[in-house]
Parts: C-alpha cells; sequence; structure tokens
C-alpha cells in the first residue's frame, strides 16, 4: 500500500482472495449467471486419493462455473486453493480440460464461448503424479487450441500462487492478471531450496520470494497483463476490460528474440535481484 | 547403415545425445549459443524429419542447468528450433516435416535465477511451439529412451501426437524426482516404490506407465544406453509406423491418449468427468 491508496475504496472493497474458489466464480460472472456443472453432488472423486488413506473431496477441488461474462456466453474453472494445496489430480485436471475443449467445441460451431482460468495450485498432486501431468499436458493443448478463436484469461489471485506445469498454463493464457499478493513461477520456493540449498534460495523469506515472483514484480517484468488490487468487483472489470481487448495479436510465449536476447544479457555469475533485472530489461513491461 | 555406431561417450554422453545421432547419423547443430539443445534433420519413412533433443552441458553459463535439465535457455531454444520447421513449410507441399522429440530430460532446472527471469514462460514457449506444429499439421513424436521428468517432459515431448518409448532400465515417467517427491510426501523412496507398484500413475517405471493409456507403443530389447545397428533400426520402424498412424488418423489435438484400449479402464475418471461437462454444458 503507498500513499496514494484510495482507504475508502480500501475498506469498502470486497477480498477476492478471501473468497473460495466457487465464490470467486460468481464474483466474476454477470450476476445470476452461474449454473456449476459436474458439482459436488456428481461425487466424481479422485480415485487414487483412498489408496492411499487420503478423503476424496466431492468437486476434487476444482469449480467449473457456465455463466455470462458481458453477456456472453462463458466458462470460468476456478482451483480451490484450500484443498489439496489446489493440485492437480486425475478428477481436477480433466474437469478444466474438458471444460476447455467443451468451449473450443463451441467456437468451431459458432458460439463464442470464453474461458476464465482461476489458477492458485501448487501443480501436479504427487499422489496422482502420471496422471496429474497428462491432465496438465491437456490443459496447455487445449489453452492453445482455444485461444486461436476466443481469449482465455488467466486470474492468479493469491495467496498459494501458481506453480509446477500449471505456471506454464498461465504462461499460455492469452491475458493474465494477477494481483501483488499473486506469485508466479515453476518450482515452488521450498523445493528449490530443498533441491538447491539455502544459500540459491531462502523459502522462509516473503520479502525476497515476493521480490522475485510476485505480482509486483511480473508486472514490472511484462510477464503479465494486468495488476490489480485484492478486490473483487476490480478483478471482474478487469476480466471484461481483457475480454474487450480481443484475441492478442502477439503472444509473450512466442516473443523468442526478445526473451532470448534478455536472457543473453543477464550477467549469470551472479544473482540479481528482481529491481535490477527490470532495470536491466528496461522496465520494458508488456512485450506483446 | 554400418555395424559400428559411433557412439557419443565421455562427460558430455547422453542417452539424448546417443539417440539423436543414431536415428540421424548427422552432426548435430545447436541454437544459437547454446550447446544444450542439438537437433538435426534426417530421413524417416519417406521422408525428412527433424529430430531434436536436449542434452548436458557442464560449462552452461546457468549453474543449474548443466546436467541436461530445460531451463531458460533451453525452453527458448526448444521453442525456436520448433519454430523454424513451421516457419520453412512452404505452402503447396501437403506434407508437413515430422519432429521427433528424443526425451532425455531430468527435469527443470531449479534456481534463483530461473524463477527471476521466468522458467515457467521459457517452458511454456517450448511446450507452445510443439502444440503449435502439432496443430498445423506437422506429426509430432515423442521418444522417450531416459527420463521424461516433470515440468521438462511438458516442454519437451509432452505436446506430441504420439508418445513412444523404450522399454529399458532408467526409462523413467513422473511430476517429481524419486527423492524430492518421498520428502514432499513425507514417505521413504521404498515406500514410494511399493506404492508405485499398487498404484499405477504414482510409479515411476515405464511398464506401469504405459498401463495409463498414454503411451502409443513400447519399444523392447533395445540397449538403450550403447544401440547397436538393429536397435536403431527397431526404433526407426516404429517412429516410421508411428509417423503413418499420425497421418492416418488425422486428428491433431490430444484426445487418442483417452481413447486408447488401457485408458478405459485406468483414466475411467478423465473419460466420465468428460462425458458429464458434455451432458452438463
Amino acid at each position: 500500500m503507498n500513499a496514494q491508496t484510495d482507504w475508502k475504496g480500501f475498506l469498502a472493497r470486497r477480498s477476492f482472495i478471501e473468497l473460495d474458489a466457487r465464490e470467486r466464480t460468481i464474483a466474476l460472472l454477470d450476476a445470476g449467471s452461474f449454473r456449476e456443472i459436474v458439482g459436488p453432488f456428481d461425487r466424481l472423486k479422485s480415485p487414487w486419493l483412498p489408496m492411499q488413506g487420503i478423503v476424496a473431496q466431492a468437486d476434487d477441488g476444482v469449480v467449473i462455473a457456465r455463466g455470462t461474462i458481458d453477456g456472453e456466453p462463458a466458462v470460468v474453472a476456478a482451483i480451490e486453493s484450500a484443498y489439496q494445496g489446489g493440485s492437480m489430480g486425475e478428477v481436477s485436471g480433466a474437469k478444466i480440460a474438458g471444460a476447455l475443449e467443451l468451449a473450443l467445441r463451441d467456437n468451431e460451431n459458432g458460439i463464442r464461448t470464453r474461458a476464465v482460468l482461476l489458477l492458485e495450485t501448487g501443480g501436479v498432486r504427487l499422489q496422482e503424479a502420471n496422471l496429474g501431468l497428462a491432465a496438465i499436458a491437456e490443459i496447455h493443448a487445449a489453452i492453445v487450441a482455444l485461444r486461436r478463436h476466443v481469449p482465455v484469461v488467466g486470474v492468479i489471485g493469491g495467496m498459494v500462487g501458481c506453480f509446477g506445469g500449471m505456471s506454464l498454463a498461465a504462461a499460455l493464457c492469452s491475458y493474465l492478471i494477477v494481483t501483488r499478493e499473486a506469485r508466479l513461477g515453476m518450482n515452488g520456493p521450498e523445493v528449490i531450496e530443498q533441491e538447491a540449498g539455502i544459500e540459491e534460495i531462502d523459502s522462509s523469506d516473503r520479502a525476497l520470494i515476493w521480490s522475485l515472483i510476485g505480482g509486483e514484480q511480473r508486472t514490472r517484468l511484462g510477464m503479465v497483463d494486468a495488476l490489480v488490487e485484492d478486490d473483487a468487483t476490480q478483478i471482474a472489470k478487469q476480466v471484461r476490460t481483457t475480454f474487450a481487448l480481443g484475441i492478442p495479436k502477439a503472444y509473450r510465449c512466442e516473443a523468442l528474440d526478445t526473451y532470448l536476447t534478455r536472457i543473453g544479457e543477464v550477467d549469470t555469475s551472479k544473482q540479481l535481484t528482481g529491481v535490477q533485472l527490470a532495470t536491466l530489461w528496461g522496465n520494458k513491461g508488456d512485450s506483446k | 547403415m554400418s555395424d559400428a555406431l559411433t557412439i557419443p561417450t565421455g562427460p558430455h554422453a547422453s542417452r539424448g545425445r546417443v539417440w539423436l545421432h543414431a536415428l540421424t547419423e548427422r552432426e548435430e547443430q545447436g541454437f544459437g549459443q547454446s550447446h544444450s539443445v542439438l537437433f538435426a534433420d534426417a530421413p524417416l519413412g519417406d521422408i525428412d524429419a527433424r529430430f531434436i533433443a536436449v542434452v548436458p552441458d557442464p560449462a552452461n553459463r546457468f549453474p543449474r542447468a548443466r546436467q541436461g535439465e530445460v531451463g531458460l535457455e533451453q525452453g527458448w531454444a526448444l521453442a525456436n528450433i520448433v519454430r523454424q520447421t513451421i516457419d520453412a513449410h512452404r505452402g503447396g507441399d501437403e506434407r508437413r516435416r515430422p519432429i521427433v522429440a528424443v526425451v532425455d530430460v531430468v527435469g527443470q532446472a531449479y534456481g534463483r535465477r530461473e524463477e527471476l527471469m521466468g522458467i515457467h514462460l521459457a517452458c511454456a514457449a517450448a511446450a507452445n511451439a510443439y502444440a503449435q506444429a502439432r496443430l498445423a499439421g506437422h506429426p509430432v513424436i515423442a521418444l522417450i529412451v531416459g527420463h521424461a521428468m516433470s515440468g521438462a517432459f511438458l516442454a519437451h515431448g509432452y505436446q506430441a501426437n504420439r508418445i513412444v518409448a523404450l522399454d529399458a532400465p532408467d526409462v523413467l515417467i513422473h511430476a517429481m524426482g524419486q527423492a524430492a517427491a518421498a520428502r514432499i510426501t513425507r514417505r521413504t523412496v521404498e515406500q514410494l516404490a511399493e506404492l508405485g507398484n499398487r498404484i499405477p500413475p504414482m510409479s515411476y517405471d515405464i511398464r506401469n506407465y504405459a498401463k495409463l493409456g498414454l503411451l502409443d507403443s513400447l519399444i523392447e530389447g533395445v540397449d538403450a544406453d550403447a544401440p547397436d545397428a538393429a536397435a536403431v533400426q527397431q526404433v526407426r520402424k516404429v517412429l516410421a509406423g508411428t509417423l503413418d498412424s499420425i497421418r492416418q488418423d488425422g486428428v491433431r489435438d490430444l484426445s487418442a491418449r483417452y481413447r486408447s484400449k488401457e485408458a478405459q479402464t485406468t483414466r475411467a475418471a478423465s473419460i466420465e468427468v468428460r462425458k458429464r461437462l458434455a451432458e452438463q454444458w
């Protein structure tokens, strides 16, 4: 929070982070349009967790909601970070991939169903390992196929952030919206510390972690499209503004020359801070 | 094809390098300054294909990406090499150049520099390029000759039309290295191995992976470290057959992975979820 903060607005806001996955989808869809499909009453649970003595939840931690956004047909897939760290298992992964595949089918049939992904996940659910990884590959394939027809908008609200194979999914989206509380990275800081040692990264140093992979830093580097407050109304508004941009002319994940040059410029004999890297890369903002 | 294959040996040896060389019999090229992503164009069946491998690079300027990991440079290099293949396609020619990802990747690079500079974006660039190639009609095959680990496999191989693998020791597919997965799930490596035998998706073993229905074929009786001419011929034959099958069914998405026979039982939940989504859509 800086001096320009509108305190009245801040106090009046409705925190997006404090909402659960279902409430987040309701907040994003047009009022009264929310309809959950393959919800808890379908009882499609993980077949693999009970074999390992873990209680399976009836929605496997993913909410798929149909409805409208600005009157246009939409599907919102939201990951519930409170269940198994938002991890992707067979069922939760299939729900997201399947929803995107149906949105693609709609678009191929002339129905412009748009998609929003609420990404709050540590990545693959290790108890379902290879089937989680396979589902994530199918999610990647579906995003790339769908975004040719209609924007796929990713939102990372916080506080878990978006990691593992799902961080690739975030990077494949047409547009990405983040809060300051969000983190976006491939390997979680705890895993890096475990694999590379505390001299590489101190995962308990929250200021350090956010300075490297937090929403504000990702914005400085131009790796996301919009930075928003933790405010459900503002995020819902930003999602609409973003869809109004239409299909992007270029994708960040196709900015091959830009990123090879940028990475080539970096002196890898030392560790840079987030601000140093942003300065080196010229605070370029959006690379699109 | 001569009987005496020149197998690269020494500290730079890797199955990726061995198989890239054996299958193409060409001098591999690196991309730009990178010595860790190699490619060569060589015949596959009736057409030239592009073969691509990620290999160890002990002198790489990124200290966490020296052992065959997919890091920042590797992700963007893969994207470029695949992109070149797509861009090189001339209009009028109906047949698109096939791409073979020779997969032996120990994982993504775990490091602070990597996170700061966006390894997620680099790996996404590679996955995106492979997916774009597949959607454009380039037949894409992943040939697993060693490790296919986690995010590295997502970047290099998992977007392929078909996945084939050698049935050999140390051919492993998983979401996380065994030691790290044991620590994170609070189990011992032995417990993890035991679980893998009971629960197919938990297994590291290629034969259990084959039960998931994600694999198109498992190539038996091949020495993955030092293939002889017959083994190389056998793998070429499988690749050529796979290429034919991709062309014949003409499908450009990944639906074959849950239409397979094995998937009907092991991935029954993936199929049921899609059925109910369609019913309630």
